[in-house]
Formats: C-alpha cells, sequence, structure tokens
C-alpha cells in the first residue's frame, strides 16, 4: 500500500490513485507512480481542456498535416510546419533559463517532424514595468531567448509585447517555432515493427526539470523560489548539432519514428510512441546515459533534461544512424526494442521496475469542468467618451500614447535576436514577418496575436478579435492566412469563472476559424496562470501563417514617399471597451468591447490583399491598441527616415476622439501614389468596402485638421519619443 | 576556381554562405567538416559565422584547435585565400592568423541590425572590383568589439590593413557610428600578405536586394574576379 502523500506529491489525486490501481491491477511501484503523475498532469494530459480543443477545426482552405507534435499545411513538395508553445511559469521561476529552454523544447518539436526549422516568434507578456521585479523578469526572458535563438541559428523574426498590471505574478512566454519539410522526410511520433532499436540520442539524462510539467506547470503560483530546481537548463550549441544530426539521420530513411523529449521526458516519448505505433516499447534504463551517478529511476523517468530525443530505428541500421550522431559528437545509445504486446516495459538490466499498458498511460482521465460566468463583469460599465472631462492637448496624448511601452518600438528586443540567419527574411518590424521560400518565388508570413484586455471584458469576441488581427496582419504584408496555431494561457482550470473564459475564448476561436476556413493545426494549453495575487487575464494567443505567392509583391506598413495618399478603410465607432486610450489617459475600463462583424473583416482584407496583388498600394498598417492615431504615427516613423502627413478631410459626423482612439475593428490605413489612386479607388467601390481618402503624405509633421489644427508634431520628435521608450526602463 | 565553407560543429552561417555563392553566384563550393585536412583543392576558404563549440570558453576558442585549422596555416602559407566572417573572423584571432582580440560588445548585448562600413582599402582582392565605397551591411555578434594594442594599431595603419570601418552611410566615421565600440571603428582587417579578410559584419546576408541590401556580395564578387584575372 503506497502512502496517500507520496502521490499527492506528485500532484496525482486520490481517485487516479484508484484508477491507476484499477489498470495495474495491483499497487503501482513508485517509478509506476512517477510516470502516471507527469503523463495524466494537465499540461501533458489535457485533461481538464480535451473535451473543448478537440472541436477545432482540424480542415481549411488548403490541405493539412497533423501529427503528434505539431501540425502544418502542404505547400506542393513542401509541407510548412509550426506550432506554439508556453513556458510560462519556468519564466517566471527563472526568466533566463525558462524563456531558453521554451525556445528550445519548440523546436525539438518542429525537427521531430522532419522540418528544419527556419523561423521564431514570442509572444511575450509582462506586468507593469514600473516595479523593478517586472523589469528583471523582462530583461531575463529576452536574453534567454538570444542567449537560445542566436547559438541556435534559428532566426527570431517576430512576436508581439504587452505590459500590464494583470502579468505583475505570472509572465506569459510563449514561442512559435515554424520549420519546411521535403513531405517525403516528414516523420511520426510512432513505435512500430517487432524488434525494431529504441535509440536514445543527444544529452545525458540528469535531476534537472523533475515534476517541471506536473509540480511546476500544473498547479497555481504559491512559494516561488522552492520551485526552480524544477526549471530546465539550456544547451542551444548541443540542441543545433542535435537538428544536424537527426535531420541527416533523417534523410537515410532508416528512422521509423522519432519524438523529443519535452514534457514529461523519457516517461512521455516511451509511451506515446508506444501508443500512437500500437505496439509496446522495453527500455533497459541502465543503458540511459546519466549525469551523475546514483539517479532513482523515477527520477530517471520524470527528468526534463533538454536537447534529448527517441528514435525508433529499423533493425539492423543502428550503426549507420549512431555513426551520425557521433560525428556530432552526441550521445547515441541503443536502450531497447520495439515489441507487440502494448506494454511500457521499464528495466533495470533484468530487474522489471514498471509495466504499464502504453494506451492507459497516455489516456488521461479527462475533466469536465464546471463554468459559470464571472462576477467581474456585472460591474464593469460602459464608459461614454462624452461624459469625460474634454481632450485640451491631443499633441501631449499622442507623445504619451506613443511611448506606452506596449506600443513604443520593440527595437531594444528584437536588436538583441538574430533575425537574419538563414538569409529568408524578407520583412520584419511590420504587422507580420515575412521568410522567403528559397527555390520558389513563395513566401511564408507569420504573425501572432492577443489583446487579453478585450478577451478579459468579453473572451469570445476577444478571441475572435484575436484571429481576426492575426488575418488582418497578414493581409498587411500582402499574404493570404492559411492556418492557425493557438497558445492557450488561462488561470486555474478549477474554478468555474476562469473555466468558462477558457471555454468561451474557444468557442471564439472556433467561431472566427470556421468563417474564415482556417484550420487549427496544432497548439498548447497553458492553465494555473494565477497566484494568491490573481489571475492573469484570459490570454488565448493566436500564431497565424499565411503565403505570398510572390515573396516581391510584400508591402511593409512604412509610409514610402512624399505625395502619396492615404485612405482608411472600415468603419470608425466609438467603441473604448478595453482601449489603450481609456487605460493610459483616464484609467478606465470600459466594458463595450469593440464589435466584430466578421463579413466587413472579410471584405476589407479581401480589397486589401487584391490592392497589394495589384500593385496599387505602398504601405498597409491595421489599427490596433491605440486605435487611428497610433496607427498613423506608426505609418510616419517606422521607416529609418520618418515621414509626415496633413490630413485634412476628415469624417465631420465622427467625433474627433472617437476617430482618433477609437479601437474599431477590421480598419487599415493605406497609401498609394497619385497615379494609381483612380485605380485604387476603383477596387476599393467595387468590394463595396467603406473607404474615405483622408490627406497625404508631406513633410515633417504629423498634422491633422478637424475644422481648425488638432494635431501638429515633428515626426522626428515622435520617432525618438517611440524608441526611447524602452531602453529607458532597461538601460 | 572553387570555394570551400567550413563547418565546425555550432556554425550556422555555413549554409548561407554556401547558397550565396553555389545558387547566387554559380561557384563551385564545397563544405569542409572541421576535420578534413584535405585543402589543396580549393582556392578560397570561408570560415562561416556561428557559434562554433558554443563559443564557450570564449568566441573561436575551441574551434581553433580544429585538425582543419592546422591546414589552414598551410593553405594561408600558400597565399591562398581566407574569408573569416563573424565567427570566422573570432577563430582567426584566436588562431594568431589575424591579430587582436574581440572584446563584448560595448552595450554587453548581442546586436542584429543593419549598418553602414567604408572600405579603407581598396586595394585588396576582397575590395578592388568593390563598385561601392559605402556599403549597407548586417551585423549579429555580442563579441564584435575588436581591440588591439595602440602599436599593434599603428602597424595595422602602417600597412593598410584596416580594411573595412563602421560609418554612417555617407562614410562620416564617429563614435556615434560605431555599434559595438570596436576600436578605431575596425570592422574588418586583413593579415599583411593581404590574402586573409576578417570581418564581423554578414556579406552573405546582403547579397540579394530581396533581403535589404545586395552591397556584400561585392566582395565575394570582388575576390571572384580576381582569382579569375590570376
Amino acid at each position: 500500500m503506497i502512502n496517500p502523500k507520496v502521490y499527492h506529491s506528485l500532484g496525482l489525486k486520490d481517485d487516479e490513485y484508484l484508477r491507476i490501481k484499477k489498470i495495474l491491477k495491483r499497487d503501482p511501484t513508485i517509478t509506476e507512480l512517477a510516470m502516471f503523475s507527469v503523463e495524466w498532469s494537465e499540461h501533458c494530459g489535457y485533461c481538464s481542456s480535451k473535451g473543448w480543443i478537440k472541436l477545432f477545426p482540424k480542415k481549411g482552405k488548403i490541405k493539412t498535416l497533423l501529427s503528434e507534435d505539431a501540425g502544418g499545411i502542404i505547400l506542393g513538395n513542401l509541407a510548412i510546419v509550426f506550432k506554439m508553445e508556453s513556458h510560462n511559469h519556468p519564466s517566471q521561476v527563472e526568466p533566463k533559463q525558462g524563456a531558453a529552454t521554451g525556445v528550445g523544447g519548440i523546436i525539438r518539436d518542429i525537427f521531430a517532424c522532419g522540418a528544419r526549422p527556419i523561423a521564431l516568434f514570442d509572444s511575450l507578456r509582462f506586468g507593469n514595468l514600473e516595479n523593478p521585479h517586472n523589469r528583471y523578469i523582462a530583461k531575463g526572458v529576452v536574453s534567454g531567448i538570444s542567449f537560445y535563438g542566436n547559438c541556435v541559428g534559428i532566426p527570431t523574426v517576430g512576436g508581439d509585447i504587452y505590459f500590464d498590471n494583470c502579468y505583475n505574478n505570472n509572465c506569459l512566454v510563449n514561442v512559435m517555432c515554424i520549420g519546411i519539410a521535403e513531405r517525403k522526410n516528414l516523420m511520426r511520433a510512432k513505435a512500430t515493427g517487432k524488434g525494431n532499436s529504441i535509440i536514445y540520442v543527444g544529452a545525458s539524462t540528469g535531476r534537472d526539470g523533475i515534476g517541471g510539467c506536473s509540480i511546476l506547470a500544473s498547479d497555481e503560483f504559491k512559494e516561488d523560489d522552492k520551485k526552480r530546481p524544477s526549471v530546465q537548463i539550456g544547451d542551444p550549441f548541443l540542441e543545433k548539432c542535435l537538428i544536424e544530426a537527426t535531420l541527416e539521420a533523417i534523410s537515410t530513411g532508416y528512422i521509423v519514428g522519432l519524438k523529443d523529449m519535452g514534457a514529461a521526458g523519457l516517461t512521455c516519448s516511451i509511451s506515446e510512441m508506444a501508443a500512437s505505433g500500437n505496439s509496446g516499447i522495453e527500455v533497459d534504463i541502465s543503458l540511459i546515459p546519466k549525469r551523475e551517478s546514483g539517479m532513482q529511476a523515477w527520477e530517471i523517468m520524470m527528468s526534463e533534461s533538454q536537447e534529448r530525443m527517441l528514435l525508433c530505428i529499423k533493425k539492423g541500421k543502428e550503426k549507420e544512424i549512431i555513426d551520425i550522431f557521433s560525428k556530432w559528437d552526441l550521445n547515441a545509445t541503443v536502450i531497447g526494442k520495439v515489441t507487440d504486446d502494448g506494454f511500457v516495459v521499464i528495466k533495470d538490466k533484468d530487474k522489471i521496475i514498471a509495466k504499464i499498458p502504453a494506451k492507459e498511460l497516455v489516456n488521461p482521465p479527462i475533466y469536465k469542468r464546471k463554468y459559470k460566468e464571472p462576477d467581474y463583469l456585472k460591474k464593469i460599465k460602459k464608459v461614454s467618451i462624452k461624459k469625460l472631462p474634454k481632450i485640451k492637448d491631443y499633441n501631449s496624448i499622442l507623445f504619451k500614447l506613443i511611448s506606452n511601452p506596449t506600443v513604443a518600438s520593440k527595437k531594444w528586443v528584437y536588436e538583441q535576436y538574430d533575425y537574419m540567419v538563414g538569409t529568408n527574411t524578407v520583412l520584419v518590424g511590420s504587422d507580420a514577418a515575412v521568410l522567403r521560400i528559397k527555390g520558389t518565388d513563395k513566401a511564408i508570413a507569420a504573425t501572432v496575436d492577443c489583446n487579453s484586455t478585450y478577451c478579459y471584458l468579453n473572451p469570445y469576441i476577444g478571441a475572435q478579435i484575436a484571429v481576426a488581427e492575426s488575418i488582418r496582419n497578414l493581409a498587411c504584408v500582402g499574404a493570404d492566412a492559411v492556418a492557425i496555431t493557438d497558445c492557450l494561457n488561462f488561470g486555474n482550470p478549477t474554478k468555474p469563472d476562469k473555466f468558462w473564459q477558457f471555454k468561451e475564448s474557444v468557442r471564439g476561436i472556433i467561431s472566427a476559424a470556421k468563417f474564415f476556413k482556417l484550420p487549427v493545426v496544432s497548439g498548447n494549453v497553458s492553465f494555473y496562470n494565477e497566484s494568491p495575487k490573481g489571475s492573469i487575464y484570459p490570454t488565448p494567443t493566436i500564431g497565424m501563417v499565411g503565403i505570398l505567392d510572390d515573396v516581391s509583391l510584400v508591402v511593409s506598413q512604412d509610409f514610402k514617399n512624399e505625395g502619396d495618399y492615404i485612405i482608411l478603410l472600415g468603419i470608425t465607432k466609438e467603441e473604448f471597451g478595453g482601449s489603450l486610450f481609456l487605460k493610459e489617459i483616464y484609467s478606465k475600463l470600459s466594458k463595450d468591447v469593440p464589435t466584430l462583424n466578421l463579413k466587413l473583416e472579410k471584405k476589407v482584407v479581401e480589397t486589401v490583399l487584391c490592392l497589394i496583388k495589384n500593385k496599387l498600394i505602398n504601405s498597409a498598417h491595421d489599427c490596433s491598441e491605440g486605435g487611428f492615431l497610433i496607427a498613423l504615427a506608426e505609418c510616419c516613423i517606422s521607416n529609418d527616415k520618418p515621414i509626415g502627413v496633413i490630413l485634412d478631410n476628415l469624417d465631420q459626423g465622427i467625433d474627433l476622439t472617437t476617430f482618433l482612439f477609437s479601437e474599431s475593428q477590421s480598419r487599415f490605413i493605406i497609401s498609394c501614389s497619385k497615379e494609381n489612386l483612380k485605380n485604387v479607388i476603383k477596387i476599393i467601390e467595387k468590394n463595396n468596402t467603406p473607404y474615405r481618402v483622408l490627406g497625404k503624405t508631406f513633410g515633417e509633421r504629423l498634422i491633422i485638421y478637424n475644422k481648425k489644427e488638432a494635431i501638429n508634431v515633428d515626426v522626428n520628435d515622435l520617432k525618438k519619443a517611440w524608441e526611447e521608450s524602452l531602453p529607458k526602463y532597461f538601460e | 576556381m572553387k570555394f570551400g565553407v567550413v563547418v565546425f560543429p555550432g556554425s550556422n552561417c555555413d549554409a548561407d554562405c554556401f547558397y550565396v555563392l553555389n545558387n547566387v553566384l554559380n561557384c563551385n563550393t564545397k563544405y569542409i567538416w572541421h576535420k578534413d585536412t584535405k585543402l589543396n583543392d580549393f582556392d578560397c576558404i570561408v570560415l562561416p559565422g556561428g557559434f562554433s563549440y558554443g563559443d564557450y570558453l570564449r568566441t573561436g576558442a575551441i574551434a581553433r584547435f580544429s585538425p582543419v585549422m592546422s591546414e589552414l596555416f598551410n593553405f594561408v602559407k600558400k597565399g591562398k585565400f581566407v574569408i573569416g566572417i563573424c565567427n570566422g573572423f573570432q577563430v582567426l584571432l584566436e588562431s594568431g592568423i589575424l591579430s587582436g582580440a574581440m572584446l563584448r560588445n560595448k552595450n554587453l548585448n548581442f546586436i542584429c541590425k543593419y549598418v553602414y562600413i567604408k572600405v579603407e582599402n581598396k586595394n585588396t582582392p576582397f575590395t578592388k572590383f568593390c563598385t561601392k565605397e559605402i556599403l549597407k551591411i548586417p551585423i549579429a555578434h555580442k563579441d564584435g568589439n575588436y581591440y588591439i594594442d595602440s602599436q599593434g594599431l599603428e602597424e595595422l595603419k602602417e600597412n593598410n590593413q584596416i580594411i573595412f570601418r563602421y560609418s554612417d552611410k555617407n562614410g562620416n566615421i564617429s563614435q556615434d557610428t560605431n555599434p559595438n565600440g570596436s576600436i578605431y571603428n575596425i570592422a574588418g582587417i586583413i593579415n599583411k600578405e593581404a590574402n586573409v579578410l576578417g570581418m564581423m559584419p554578414h556579406p552573405e546576408r546582403s547579397s540579394e536586394s530581396i533581403l535589404g541590401s545586395s552591397d556584400g556580395i561585392l566582395i565575394f564578387k570582388s575576390i571572384i574576379k580576381w582569382l579569375s584575372k590570376r
């Protein structure tokens, strides 16, 4: 009989323990308990979320690819594979290594599919920068991404960063990796063929990261410091060698299947490879390369040491594969073989220390969580702009918003990332990043997005907006959206109000994804993002990939030439719920989250794509946080040499404050030459898209007339304020 | 004419250099594994950027003990050409083929961005056919703060070994145009015999206009033209 304290300390509940006994028809060994505890953790088992995320659409307008470790799309002979994953709790506890190993983990998911990783994106959420601890976390996370991503030789080309009090005690680090594979090299995480060999490759197994998924990631924060040993340590150099060796090994054709060792380490890779191959696997842990002596079997099975992979190799081809890894100075050891009895058997030499049916191990209990609309929503009221004190000086508000850390230039961050290695990077620093596909005319565009304040106020619409804004971001660079990956960050799922946020967000993603015919090909759920001081806002981060058929047509957000016409597409209404303007200028939260009209969204996006394909416009940028004025300012200042504007044709039917700062959705600012204006308008009108020609680019001042002069600022000063804001917090 | 691109464990710009030489410039190009020592066939060898051996200990400090390096000394002695880019430059410094050392960037951070460099010596195989005097080219490094003592600096100047300096787009050189704190704004140097080039900026990343600049290709074109005229 096992003392309940033992399995409680591993994160298992009483009824889960009883179920384990029933499966085994006996008391489990400590090693077996450890294996169940990690495999059935919320982090690995998706116990609370599975029932909902299985509802995501898996098919879209382009052929999709679904695999154990990541998903993707098919593009001729190529497959584009991608996935996003969180490493929130480790980064909160140990920012540099937490973020670094988050990068390392998602990269392994991609090359485990047989794809060469070609780009990284980070969606980061930090607390208020006025607090020195949040600055420490932000600085550490950025240095961790820089440390790992740069060395491993995969460019970090995009991402987004928000700062908000709701992340004060729980930062979010979501990393997306994109890879390209030749279709013939695509791999699955399967072990098949009785007698085939199981080979362990990569780093030795140590005591780091034990319980990372079950203890650190599947509970709320209580006492941080004690959890530090659960954070893994990353070695990007080893990972770089592992990528090269693994891809070389795959090209031999001798690999039957492979899987990375991420969360739940060996336990996960062994059991999931066996289960998805309808096989069993028997391994001898005495053969596993270990970093230190005296490690217990349960420690070996739970360790989350980084940079390790498990391979299933055709019998008789072991030497060929081991030689490739040896060439890269990496461990490669046969540790076991594929069996046909469906059992995962862990032996220490001749002694059996665990014997579990693989399919039971990977079949965690699914919990139907209760949900209930949170009380806070009843307390938040709509704020009417007309009832607020009148704005006297729009210039100073523009400066205040442009230097807000969430809006400010992220140059300080991205210049620490190698965003060019691989020589595919065509565009960064605009709405989406663009990477060419060598040997073709095509390019991949990608973006990550989520406004969690909207999701806090209305998770259904907020999640829809995250999908819509990603589509918009891709359209800005000329790319047609094709598929989604997501990283769903929420609080404690056993609390009904938190689970309601999750459920509503998932519903929102599903409705928008279905409307736009976008499959959700991969993803990750991160619960328990809360501490006794509170929970994060619901943050269902969307990663989206789009395709440009002709890379030479790519468009960026910055205004290019003097004398170009500036046109606003879309409709502006008084929609200030969750807006940056209300939050920063009046410290208020209004209930009226911007509405999202999916049909209008589709129309406007199609118009922008059509204009770009016909080479008619010189820039495109969507209006997001801060509304029209911030988007306009970004168009003026994101070029090396800022360009001014004179807007003197505003719609007099709209209140000026609403026009400048409302966060109405489905709006783009585009610019075009005088010669093209006629044709641009022709296409816009043909598509029945609402628009207004507002003025022209001119000189070095941003000037807006509304009967009289409303705004007049020097764009060089504006650029300075935008670029110098973030470094001030860190240098 | 044959080019070689060395692959150390941890090199990560090897494929990029290979692509420019092989696919963009259509040169006969081969990878050279760091344990290979047959270099006779090659006319020019590129030591690419990256993090050889994870840059553990010091940048380039371990790679210089790779078997290929001892053979590279003979290769250089024969007057054949070597281009070390970023980590490759660091390896050349560690091995003593070029003089000086790398310090951490002045701001202590990794820096990835486009800079301008001024061609200071146009009379070298690497620059003779370079049609521009100022090149737009990216840097991506944490340890690119080149240092040499004052006597060494004087020697570099006397022998016209300073080939590239960080400048603005008009060629003005000042502390404001120095991204990493390197002495005398040095971005690249050659050896006395002018057959070995070490530079921190990445010409292979600026060899196609779709990537933002094609100025870097002028350096490769120059050495190709030099070799074909020989």
